[in-house]
């Protein structure tokens, strides 16, 4: 990645009309088709819809290679991505997660899934390569709404990772000094 | 809520001499509430303006949409700190997502979370405000009571001890290369300087609004109501009667159906520059030149991270401790200019900030403890190509802050990259990563300029940040251009009053909050001789 050049920025004006106009007719499309999210009754109800969490599920080991531990540990890290992931997103305001409601439909609808993302088979089937080459596609997409797209990720996944504890030991942060003794 | 660890936990004794708190999460029925003035927001603005009034003797309530959250509560941790004290978890944004901006949302406002960084409004500013705005009695001998004033009320002093690491390349670097750097001055007393100002201050060291001029207001009998989000305000002809608010959820995200109206001789509006903005257009008041969240500006921020050879530990130590001002020098109205600054690196804002994912992102996480960062604020507003941004509501009612990036200001970025990497050379960097999408990284400084004099920038490639907002309701004296006259009186009601960075007609050129204290200090002892007269 630090190899690529700036090129990737400035695909050509006919793949950023075809893509402009493809991604706006999905997300007009998915709107229409996503039912209203029923409200939390309480605070503590706060639970992604499975199909979030199962693209969630395919993506978090491609964003966190590299972060993620192997091994035995590794099952019951992807889970708690997955519990960080959902908590942080159980903390924002209505508006940002009716955004990302939207984000997700159009990543789960397969038709949108295939055309925008690229991601040909479903989210849990889909090889690390084809996961990779849809980050990145966004990353570098012309078009500012694919690439807010691939930021959200970006965000949640790598700030959910490295908000708990067990990511620390790794990154040589040893975490808030005790008061105790104060 | 866990065992006070903190003997001063001012709110913890406060509550127990009966203190007027009331959490508008847990009410039972809707309430009404009445008082000589309403305060919406309790930061920077709302809680200076809280003390004034108060100690001269007025009845105040104070409304604030984040929690009460005291030292007791702050445990140092992102996870923790982000959902509970900052505007949308630490993760609100502008319209087309291209800025991420962080804003206080708790007791105190940002002041609560700040970096304690407390500089003076510069006096080009002042000047410009003089000369482009017309404002009299705003320049600097007229405010430096003021600013004296919340200086001694806040500890502002000079900071004795050596800066970390992070402030030190700065230092280092930009002595190397005759760049002018500065010691930075802080509001704190007794600072532990452990790093985690950001999360709120675990030992009160700091000295934000929340341990200072709240507790002060409360003890002279004023109210504070917490978890409540000001809906709209009620007016009739030329008066506001009545401030409508609805309580939130014990998570804070989510409105509930419980309401709270509170009546008031008095209005003033100090949510913010985003908050307050929205509040009026909620209101639907009078503006018949459209002036009501227009030009609100927010420094925007790039960021420069490089690997040192030796360890940084940029998460610990006072954050932000050196500044240079070189690159402000030039005239304000010529190419944009920017303040350098560092800020703290801890786990979270560090993964959210360096670009890229999987191998490349973790290598540079593994390296977090070598990992320095400086930062550039573009100081916007006082160009015509810098018209700054503005605020509208979505259709429910939140505010949302469209700002686009243009090219006047995406060559001041390219400018201060090229100037953070130089800086990072100097002081010994191995390798100094632009945070761009791209994930481009140079080992050396030819290879930077090189670089960075053709990597495409542009909103959501090159991501910026913002922990400043500033404007959209601006001071003046020509009613064409200004939304409140020079006393702080919003221009279509007699008793509503603007009190926050929302003042601002350009930005400031530096961390806002001492420019609030001292303007709201003038304008807050203004009123409250108005309304004991």
């Amino acid at each position: 990645m630090a190899n690529q050049t700036s090129a990737a920025f400035r695909p050509g004006r006919r793949t950023f009309l075809k893509v402009g106009v493809a991604a706006g007719a999905a997300l007009l499309l998915v709107r229409c088709l996503r039912a209203p999210a029923p409200s939390p009754a309480t605070p503590a109800a706060f639970a992604l819809p499975a199909a979030t969490r199962a693209i969630f599920a395919a993506i978090v080991p491609v964003m966190l290679d590299g972060a993620l531990p192997e091994g035995a540990e590794a099952a019951s890290a992807r889970r708690d991505a997955l519990q960080s992931i959902e908590a942080t997103i159980g903390g924002l305001p209505p508006a940002a997660r009716d955004e990302l409601a939207d984000l997700f439909s159009l990543l789960d609808f397969a038709p949108t899934r295939c055309l925008v993302a690229g991601v040909w088979s479903s989210w849990t089937e889909a090889s690390t390569e084809a996961i990779a080459a849809f980050l990145d596609r966004w990353r570098t997409s012309r078009l500012a709404l694919l690439r807010s797209g691939y930021a959200a990720l970006h965000q949640i996944v790598l700030g959910a990772w490295y908000a708990q504890p067990r990511a620390w030991p790794a990154i040589g942060y040893a975490g808030p000094p005790s008061l105790e003794g104060a | 809520m866990t065992e006070g660890r903190s003997p001063s936990d001012v709110f913890r004794a406060g509550a127990q001499r009966g203190w007027n708190v009331i959490d508008a999460s847990a009410l039972a029925e809707d309430r009404t509430l009445e008082a000589d003035v309403a305060i919406v927001g309790t930061g920077a603005g709302g809680g200076t303006a809280a003390e004034i009034l108060a100690r001269a003797g007025l009845s105040v309530v104070m409304i604030e949409e984040g929690p009460l959250a005291t030292s007791s509560d702050f445990h140092m941790r992102e996870s923790e700190a982000y959902p509970q004290l900052y505007q949308e978890s630490a993760a609100r944004k502008t319209k087309d997502r291209a800025i991420n901006i962080l804003q206080g949302r708790c007791v105190g406002g940002s002041t609560t979370v700040n970096w304690t960084s407390s500089f003076r409004t510069p006096p080009a500013t002042l000047a410009h405000w003089a000369g482009e705005y017309g404002l009299a009695g705003f320049g600097e001998s007229d405010l430096a009571p003021w600013f004296e004033r919340m200086e001694r009320r806040l500890s502002i002093a000079p900071w004795p001890v050596a800066p970390n690491e992070n402030n030190d390349v700065l230092r280092r670097g930009g002595e190397a290369l005759g760049i002018k750097v500065e010691s930075i001055r802080r509001n704190v007393r007794d600072c532990w300087n452990i790093g985690y100002c950001g999360m709120g201050c675990p030992t009160n060291a700091k000295q934000s609004m929340l341990v200072t001029t709240i507790p002060a207001a409360l003890e002279r009998g004023a109210t504070l109501l917490t978890r409540a989000r000001a809906l709209a305000l009620r007016w009739s002809g030329t008066r506001a009667i009545a401030l409508e608010c609805a309580g939130l959820d014990a998570r804070g995200t989510d409105p509930t159906a419980r309401r709270v109206r509170v009546r008031a001789k008095t209005f003033v509006a100090a949510g913010g520059a985003i908050g307050t903005p929205a509040l009026l257009l909620r209101s639907e008041l009078p503006d018949p030149d459209r002036l009501v969240g227009k030009r609100t500006f927010l420094h925007p921020t790039v960021v420069s991270a490089a690997l040192m050879p030796e360890r940084v530990d940029g998460f610990s130590g006072a954050p932000q401790a050196i500044y240079s001002d070189q690159f402000l020098a030039s005239a304000v109205s010529g190419p944009i200019g920017y303040k350098l600054e560092v800020p703290p690196i801890h786990p979270v804002l560090a993964a959210i900030t360096l670009p890229g994912y999987g191998a490349p992102h973790a290598d540079w996480m593994h390296q977090l403890a070598h990992v320095q960062v400086i930062i550039a604020l573009l100081r916007d507003g006082f160009h015509p190509e810098s018209a700054g941004g503005t605020v509208a509501l979505r259709a429910d009612g939140t505010p949302v802050l469209d700002y686009p990036l243009n090219d006047y200001l995406w060559e001041g970025a390219r400018r201060a990259l090229l100037t953070m990497a130089e800086i990072q050379f100097a002081a010994g960097a191995k390798t100094v990563m632009p945070v761009h999408a791209s994930g481009v990284r140079y080992r050396t400084w030819d290879e930077a300029r090189r670089g960075l004099a053709t990597l495409p920038l542009a909103p959501l490639v090159a991501p910026v940040f913002s922990a400043h907002v500033m404007g959209g309701c601006p001071i003046g004296v020509d009613p064409k251009r200004s939304a409140v006259d020079a006393a702080g009186r919003y221009r279509h009601l007699d008793n509503l009053y603007v009190f926050d960075g929302s003042l601002f007609p350009t930005s400031i050129g530096a961390n806002p909050q001492l420019s609030i204290y001292g303007i709201v200090a003038k304008l807050a002892t203004g009123l409250a001789q108005a309304l004991r007269a």
